[in-house]
């Protein structure tokens, strides 16, 4: 036996492969670490054990050891130590590893174990896997594939239960299609903290539901049907509006705050039809909230700006850049940069900024946070403003500053990166005093006062990093191509900052970055490329003196430092 | 062989003409001076007597009450628990629900000496819904006691104090086992915990260490107490101590309980000296010897085998009626003495139709919580309620046994055994009649044999 690399690793033997895995981890994940799949309903790593789907049953077995002298017992055929397996199977979820554990998953014990979980969850099931949403991505139906019987011996009436049942406004429950593995209840226990689901009756006639006179309308309720491993829960936003194996999967951040959760945007043939949360373990576990699912919906809202205009004109892009370096030029210029914007973005306000000689102010968004995964500060990118160096200080609410210069006339030009200067503080006099140039995604009240507007991409049709409350640098990809008539944000800033006397820096993630790396140095060693897919920790020490908006949250503590939450992670 | 005489150790004053179940009564029958007395030894004495005692579980599984009480985590710092398990639900058992009737005082001083011997401070006893007037009679005989300072704190001039609660249940037979009772005792629904790591001698009630005992071993240890492990032991057969009360029903001249020394009665004693034997004109046909979870005989089939007496393997060649009434012999021939209830079925009794009422109440009890027995115990309903008011086809008992299969040995909790081996058991025996069942259900009834009811 290999000694174990660390005291804390224990060495156990999965269907025969060797492997060391740190103490505490249970049979199925250490199954997973040399690809043994152990199915499994009502396990999830990240909520409490319940063992009751039945479906992980393994075969275990323990070293023996002579019972009064404690001595290893050896086997003189193998010369190794002999192993006492267990009579009756066990269940991999509950059962954590212990040094020298054996674990069989192909005998014809464990076979038929699973044989029979599988065709017991099955009689009661309506297999309606053709007008099923959960179909394609349904436990039940892989595994039924790879341990189904292929034909039922159930020839009794299956139980009824209700069908249709709202469980809140934004799930919709099938008790017919419920396996009863109680991960819904869990999660609304354990992570939202909004104990609303249970269990009615007994035995077979097991209902889940919510309890009288409440809804599962928490802002975590979705996260309730991604976890739901048949069709028992589906999206009401969702059901019945695409199969799931048309989908393009498409990794993305979840913007409407700074934790960042790791999002997965489904789209088809240019249309997003959901957003469902990614694993990541130092930032989101398997989570996110409702509110950011339907983020998408911005992609087609009405009032997406759709032309480049001049003066209220249909324009060219080449006169609109014109037109807006000609405006600019005359001096008096100041920048509203956002903390919406991507890191790519925020350097290039900068840069736009420097070019001009003009200060560049961001606008806060601050609400309250849940403690989960909507955090206090609303901008999701704060941090890229400090890292890029387009802020030194934190954005305040209103444009105070600008509003004073504004009215002293030192200011007589604004561009606008995706913020509403009306939102913000100005008033009407102001805005009309003032030349603004917008660029945004909506049409609003400054994109209306605006003399040039350069229509923009939303986060779902470029590719772009944030960096989140914990500093961590986090890259998304472009879903959708963008709207037809939109420009990519990158393309207008860089060619802004040319056409007003700066250095092109190039209209794609890959060009800017090189430019970014060079001249930021908290960004040097990276690149577009080689951040990984969940993100990647910046020093945040410079800027840890600020008094940032957010609280606690999952995965974040206010004031602790960047390389503690790398080691959370 | 004649029978043995009865030996009424727990049930000695049940059905006594002028005993009451009041404190008065229970005192001038010499109530409470075990108590007195246990209090002035030291707790570990006490465990010691229960563990030579040889005291086993009278609850269901018979496990050894003295290594119970040994598995408890007495390091842990947190507080002990007792509880009682008055949940007599196993079908066939009506045992506990007379002591607690009739004889109350004798199962409190039973669990303040076991309170005593584990320090343990506060007690509860889980009675089942079913048995208000149970509940009410316990309530009473608590508050006798504790205004006698025998309950409560600083009993009996000392400074050790317990309180026992009495709590009902909902009308579950899920409540009975240790772990579900323990969950529904803390508000839940009394799913059964997985075992690692609840167990309840060290994650039980509210994650505290915890004994649960049933009500008649609790008796039992006032009687250990009282003559202490050594004399109890003899009493009974080695490994098989004590006396022991069979609740048997069904078809004998004389259904009812008896308490005997383990192991001294046989069943053909039982049933046909003690009970009288079958109902005039019938012959018995099947016994299930430990409650309704337990694995049916069938009077004519014989075991063999080889079993310990004393130090020397000798042979055995019994037939029903041979078997003597104790844990290690019921379980050695594929049953086991269970909860003591004998159910016996004549000649009458259409063995689809008794297995049929079973699966309809296994199926009511399943708790639900994990998929083979919630999915397998009604499903086994489904076939032999088709069976008997539909259509019933040959190949059902072979179909009824292999889901049974699939449901023992898989589950949390024993239910799993409990709803799979009297499918398993009934068509292992009785197979010829499930599969000759579809023809006979079109046959009218012989005259003169009743129909069930």
């Amino acid at each position: 036996m290999i000694q174990p690399a660390s005291p804390d690793l224990i060495t156990v033997y999965i269907d025969g492969k060797e492997i060391a895995v740190p103490k505490g981890t249970n049979v199925i994940e250490a199954a997973k670490r040399v690809n043994v799949d152990v199915p499994h309903y009502c396990y999830h790593p990240k909520l409490t054990v319940v063992g009751n789907c039945r479906m992980c049953l393994v075969e275990m077995g323990l070293p023996a050891v002579d019972p009064a002298t404690k001595a290893p017992v050896m086997d003189p055929a193998t010369g190794k130590q002999k192993v006492n397996w267990m009579p009756r199977p066990t269940i991999g979820c509950a059962t954590n590893v212990s040094p020298g554990l054996h674990i069989r998953t192909t005998t014809q014990m464990v076979k038929d174990c699973r044989e029979g979980v599988m065709e017991f969850l099955l009689i009661n099931h309506p297999l309606d896997c053709p007008i099923c949403d959960q179909a394609g991505e349904c436990k039940l139906q892989e595994q039924s594939a790879g341990y189904g019987r292929g034909y039922s011996r159930f020839v009794e009436k299956k139980n009824v239960k209700p069908k249709r049942t709202l469980l809140g406004p934004r799930v919709m429950l099938d008790d017919e299609r419920c396996i009863l593995c109680s991960r819904c209840i869990r999660f609304s226990k354990e992570v939202a903290k909004d104990d609303v689901l249970g269990f009615i009756d007994r035995g077979s006639y097991s209902t889940l539901t919510c309890y009288p006179g409440r809804k599962l309308e928490n802002n975590y309720s979705l996260n309730t049907v991604d976890i739901c491993p048949v069709g028992a829960l589906t999206s009401t936003d969702f059901r019945f509006k695409m199969r799931v194996w048309f989908l393009k999967q498409t990794n993305s951040i979840d913007t409407e705050s700074s934790a960042g959760a790791n999002t997965v945007v489904w789209s088809r043939e240019g249309v997003v039809y959901r957003v469902t949360p990614r694993q990541n373990d130092a930032v989101n576990d398997t989570w996110m909230a409702d509110s950011g699912r339907v983020l998408y919906k911005e992609i087609r809202a009405a009032g997406r700006l759709d032309s480049v205009r001049v003066e209220g004109s249909e324009s060219a892009l080449e006169f609109a850049l014109g037109a807006a370096a000609a405006i600019l030029g005359k001096g008096g210029a100041a920048v509203v940069g956002s903390g919406r914007s991507t890191v790519e973005e925020q350097f290039l306000t900068r840069k736009l900024a420097e070019a001009l000689k003009a200060k560049a102010s961001l606008v806060s968004r601050v609400g309250e946070g849940d403690g989960l995964l909507v955090t206090a500060d609303r901008n999701p990118n704060v941090r890229g403003a400090l890292v890029t160096g387009l802020a030194a200080e934190l954005p305040s609410a209103t444009l105070g500053t600008l509003a004073e210069q504004i009215d002293s006339g030192a200011v007589t030009s604004v561009v606008s990166v995706g913020e509403d200067l009306a939102a913000a503080g100005l008033s009407e006099a102001q805005m009309a005093k003032i030349s603004i140039i917008y660029l945004g995604t909506h049409a609003n009240a400054t994109s209306r006062a605006a003399r040039v507007v350069f229509p923009t991409l939303t986060v779902f049709e470029k590719h772009g990093t944030l960096v989140n409350q914990q500093f961590r640098i986090q890259r998304f990809a472009k879903a959708v191509p963008g709207v037809a008539g939109a420009v990519d944000d990158l393309t207008v800033l860089s060619r802004l900052v040319s056409a007003c006397g700066g250095a092109y820096l190039g209209s794609d993630v890959g060009t800017v970055w090189t430019a970014l790396s060079a001249e930021v140095p908290a960004l040097a060693a990276i690149r577009y490329s080689n951040i990984p897919d969940t993100g990647l920790l910046l020093d945040g020490s410079p800027w840890a003196a600020l008094p940032f908006a957010e609280g606690a949250s999952l995965h974040y503590k206010p004031g602790s430092a960047p390389q503690e939450a790398a080691a959370r992670g | 062989m004649p029978a043995p005489q009865q030996h009424r150790l727990i049930f000695r004053h049940i059905d006594e003409p002028g005993y009451s179940n009041d404190l008065a009564c229970y005192v001038r029958n010499g109530g409470y001076e075990v108590l007195r007395k246990a209090v002035q030894r030291k707790p570990e004495e006490l465990i010691d007597e229960v563990k030579k005692s040889g005291l086993r579980g009278r609850g269901g599984a018979g496990f050894p009450c003295g290594v119970k009480w040994t598995l408890v985590d007495r390091k842990s710092g947190k507080p002990i628990y007792l509880v009682v398990n008055a949940d007599e639900s196993e079908p066939g058992t009506f045992k506990d629900r007379y002591i607690i009737h009739q004889d109350p005082h004798q199962l409190i001083e039973g669990i303040m000496i076991t309170c005593f011997a584990n320090k343990v401070e506060r007690a509860f006893i889980y009675i089942r819904g079913e048995f208000p007037e149970g509940a009410r009679i316990l309530e009473k005989a608590i508050a006798e006691a504790r205004a006698a300072n025998l309950v409560g704190p600083g009993i009996l001039g000392t400074a050790y104090g317990c309180e026992i609660f009495v709590h009902r249940g909902a009308g579950a037979y899920i409540c009975g086992e240790e772990t579900g009772l323990i969950e529904s005792l803390e508000g839940k629904r009394p799913y059964p915990r997985i075992k690692p790591p609840y167990f309840p001698a060290v994650l039980g009630l509210y994650q505290c260490p915890t004994i649960v005992n049933n009500v008649e071993t609790l008796c039992h240890v006032k009687h250990i107490a009282d003559m202490g492990g050594e004399a109890y032991s003899k009493i009974g057969t080695p490994n098989n101590t004590g006396t022991r009360i069979l609740c048997v029903s069904g078809h004998v001249q004389r259904p009812g309980f008896y308490e005997f020394e383990v192991g001294k009665v046989t069943m053909g004693q039982l049933l046909n000296e003690v009970c009288g034997g079958p109902l005039p004109g019938r012959t018995f046909k099947a016994v299930i010897p430990g409650g309704s979870s337990a694995k049916v005989l069938k009077f004519g089939e014989r075991y063999k085998g080889k079993r310990k007496v004393g130090a020397d393997m000798v042979d055995y060649d019994w037939g029903v009626d041979d078997i003597p009434m104790d844990f290690d012999s019921l379980a050695m021939i594929g049953s086991m003495g269970g909860s003591g209830g004998v159910i016996v079925m004549d000649d009458s009794v259409s063995m689809v139709e008794a297995l049929g009422n079973i699966n309809a109440f296994y199926s009511h009890e399943s708790c639900g919580q994990c998929t083979p027995c919630r999915e397998g115990s009604l499903w086994m309903k489904k076939i032999t309620s088709r069976m008997v008011h539909g259509d019933a086809r040959p190949e059902d008992g072979a179909l009824l046994k292999s889901v049974a299969d699939q449901i023992a040995g898989r589950t949390i909790c024993a239910f799993g055994e409990a709803c799979a081996w009297p499918t398993q058991s009934f068509i292992a025996k009785f197979g010829d009649e499930f599969k000759a069942y579809p023809e006979a259900k079109k046959q009218p009834k012989p005259d003169g044999v009743p129909e069930l009811v």
